[in-house]
């Protein structure tokens, strides 16, 4: 494979003899949002245009309002990542089953399940966007991937108002997932349908600051 | 086993283009199709001031990208090895297509899952596959309706979007039941309910495949991250699931930093999907211990693309981040449909990248790919809408001189007629003509801030019409007189 890989960078090289001149890259776009937009209530407008489902909540709501989801969802089995605080899941019912990954779930099980929570890294106002990025909270990729319904926990302050912030606060090094509302497709005749292999239901609970 | 129907004896365009404009039914699909995904596309844009900005850095860094090819190459081989991936080097096909099986071989499986890949379909590495025995089963909902039609692609997002609902609908429980599970007996032509039947005939296929196939659209030569952009959630089965993940990458596909997917993170769905963002995303850097699949083996791909690269004119091509929005637009597409030009890559950029693909910078090549740079009115629509501002008229224009020189003028004067055929909507109604005529007078007036051009009033298809006269002057010149004066020229040259 060596030869292939000498052989494609010299053809590259010849290819490049004329020496094209290098320019600057002009970064003349916007990377913050104007200064008196609101990015929790555009974050919360933006999701809800892809047809997600958004709860706004103050901290100390946290739970009841998890448990209202669940509880309308009609969830038997939660997928819950080892880092979720127990205190999210204070007023879950003891009818759902709170099933963790460790030892790790099989694909069937996982497929088997209801729904998973988790938090996320980082939030986009602006394309109304959450990014899961594996860390204890959110585990693996394929956890808020085969369960059908996904309850996303974002804290307020995980809100930032652009994709170029949001990049600033991601590890390259981290696998990510960036989500946009529930998985859809425009493959026929391009009219959109919310649900096709991801989870088919996306709520999303932003967490306001307490105070 | 699917089938894999080949671009392969595709007639030169003009034959190809009287066949397809020969469909009512074929030209109905993609009338609709494209005035929904044009109006929506200009929605999205529309929503950001800065859209111009973002396309002169989108451009600027694919041209950096390019002239730093070689050291940002061997940068994201390093990268990606570092994080426990291998990464193999393909000259052409055949060379990337043998890297492929035999990894899906040493791996013991006899089939895979693919996520929707250019790359893939240029190299057809699914024919490749199936010679070796193996299985490939496509998991974008377009590209299945593709496979299980024993179909071609016509359209570079939406591969299937010649099809409609009822056409989805009779593949479906057809072809379903043949390659697993077979469609539900009751099954309507709502979207909804195809959607749903793709879902589960698709879940047994993702929850038991040990290998996945990818393409990527970018690269993070600085940090080694892959990317792939998706919206149905089958990329993220694919990227997730199998224990052995195999990406085939053309080598333009790089960006140089993690910052500059600021730009491309904007400019891509907008212009794609006509969305703010596209429902997912999926970065990964090498093997993440524990989570995904534990091999990665990441094919860098020339197959033509130094052979693009070495004109200077004709390399703005690569810059191309596949978004579809030329496609869109295209008065010649939209008649035509995606299959007529014989290649994975329709419409105008495929006009321009193809032939730049199989060698016309090096040398006369067969009469189909010489018929390509013809495929065009020159109207300009495609360059406006591009993301990355490729000048798509400026290298059609380019590259007719290169098939002239190579074939002669003369060799191509029936591209006219049947371009003329296909502008025929245009042309023979005195009404439409007469407002396409009025809007070069317009076009003084709607050059907006900055010198660029705003768009002309008017309903869909007209409306991309009046665009692309606004934008491009050149374009006033008639077809015909363009074509002698130019022919002429390079016939004495």
């Amino acid at each position: 494979m060596t030869d292939a890989r000498e052989v494609v960078l010299d053809r590259i090289r010849a290819a490049l003899s004329d020496r094209p001149a290098a320019r600057p890259v002009p970064r003349d776009y916007a990377t913050a949002l104007p200064s008196d937009t609101d990015a929790v209530d555009l974050f919360a407008r933006r999701v809800a245009d892809y047809r997600a489902t958004v709860h706004l909540t103050a901290a100390a709501d946290l739970a009841r309002v998890v448990a209202s989801v669940l509880t309308d969802w009609g969830v038997r089995r939660l997928v819950v990542p080892a880092g979720i605080p127990d205190r999210w899941l204070a007023e879950t019912p003891a009818a759902v089953a709170r099933v963790g990954d460790d030892p790790a779930l099989d694909k069937p099980d996982l497929d088997a399940m209801d729904a998973v929570i988790t938090d996320c890294a980082v939030a986009i106002a602006e394309t109304g966007t959450i990014v899961l990025d594996g860390r204890p909270s959110q585990g693996r990729r394929v956890l808020s991937l085969l369960p059908d319904r996904h309850l996303c926990v974002v804290a307020a302050d995980r809100i930032v108002g652009t994709v170029p912030e949001a990049l600033t606060q991601l590890d390259p090094r981290r696998p990510q997932t960036w989500i946009s509302g529930p998985s859809a497709t425009s493959d026929i005749e391009l009219e959109r349908v919310e649900g096709v292999h991801g989870p088919r239901t996306l709520d999303v609970i932003i967490v306001r600051a307490d105070g | 086993m699917p089938a894999h129907p080949s671009f392969a004896g595709t007639p030169p365009f003009p034959e190809a283009a009287r066949l397809a404009l020969a469909d009512p039914q074929l030209r109905a699909n993609l009338a609709r199709a494209t005035a929904t995904i044009r109006t929506k596309r200009a929605r999205a844009v529309a929503e950001r001031d800065d859209w111009e900005a973002l396309r002169l850095a989108g451009a600027a860094i694919k041209d950096e990208t390019l002239r730093d090819l070689p050291a940002l190459l061997a940068q994201l081989e390093a990268g990606v090895t570092a994080a426990g991936g291998v990464v193999h080097w393909a000259r052409d096909a055949a060379e990337a297509n043998a890297i492929v099986v035999g990894l899906v071989r040493e791996a013991g499986v006899d089939e895979v899952v693919k996520v929707k890949s250019m790359a893939t379909q240029e190299i057809e590495l699914n024919a490749a596959l199936a010679e070796a025995g193996i299985a490939a089963w496509e998991t974008d909902l377009a590209e299945l309706i593709v496979q299980l039609g024993e179909d071609l692609p016509s359209h570079i997002l939406v591969p299937a979007i010649h099809r409609n609902r009822r056409e989805v609908r009779a593949i479906f429980e057809r072809e379903m039941g043949r390659m697993g599970r077979p469609a539900p007996a009751d099954l309507s032509d709502d979207p909804r309910a195809l959607a749903e039947a793709a879902r589960l005939h698709l879940r047994e296929k993702f929850l038991r495949a040990k290998v996945a196939i990818s393409g990527a659209n970018f690269a993070v030569a600085e940090t080694g991250t892959v990317m792939v952009v998706e919206s149905e959630g089958n990329g993220r089965m694919c990227l997730t699931l199998p224990d052995v993940l195999i990406t085939v990458m053309g080598i333009e596909k790089l960006l140089p930093t993690w910052r500059d997917l600021e730009v491309f993170l904007q400019l891509l769905p907008r212009s794609s999907t006509a969305e703010r963002m596209n429902p997912y995303t999926s970065m990964w850097t090498g093997v993440t211990p524990g989570d995904g699949p534990q091999a990665f083996h990441l094919v860098l791909l020339d197959n033509g693309r130094t052979d693009t690269l070495v004109d200077p004119v004709g390399r703005q091509a690569l810059r191309c981040i596949k978004c579809s929005a030329c496609l869109n637009v295209c008065p010649v597409y939209e008649r035509t449909g995606g299959r007529a030009y014989g290649s994975p890559y329709p419409g105008p950029i495929g006009a321009i990248l193809t032939p730049q693909l199989r060698g016309i910078n090096r040398g006369p090549v067969d009469a189909q790919t010489a018929s390509l740079p013809y495929a065009s009115s020159l109207c300009g629509a495609c360059f406006e809408v591009c993301p990355v501002r490729i000048d798509i008229p400026e290298v059609l224009v380019h590259l007719r001189a290169k098939v002239v020189e190579q074939h002669g003028w003369r060799a191509h004067a029936s591209e006219e007629s049947v371009l003329m055929a296909a502008m025929g909507w245009t042309f023979r109604s005195p009404r439409r003509l007469g407002l396409v005529e009025r809007a070069g007078g317009l076009g003084g007036r709607l050059i907006g801030r900055g010198g660029h051009i705003r768009r002309a009033p008017g309903p869909g298809l007209l409306r991309a019409w009046l665009r692309g006269r606004d934008l491009e002057t050149p374009s006033r010149e008639s077809f015909r007189r363009w074509w002698h004066r130019t022919g002429r020229h390079e016939d004495r040259a």
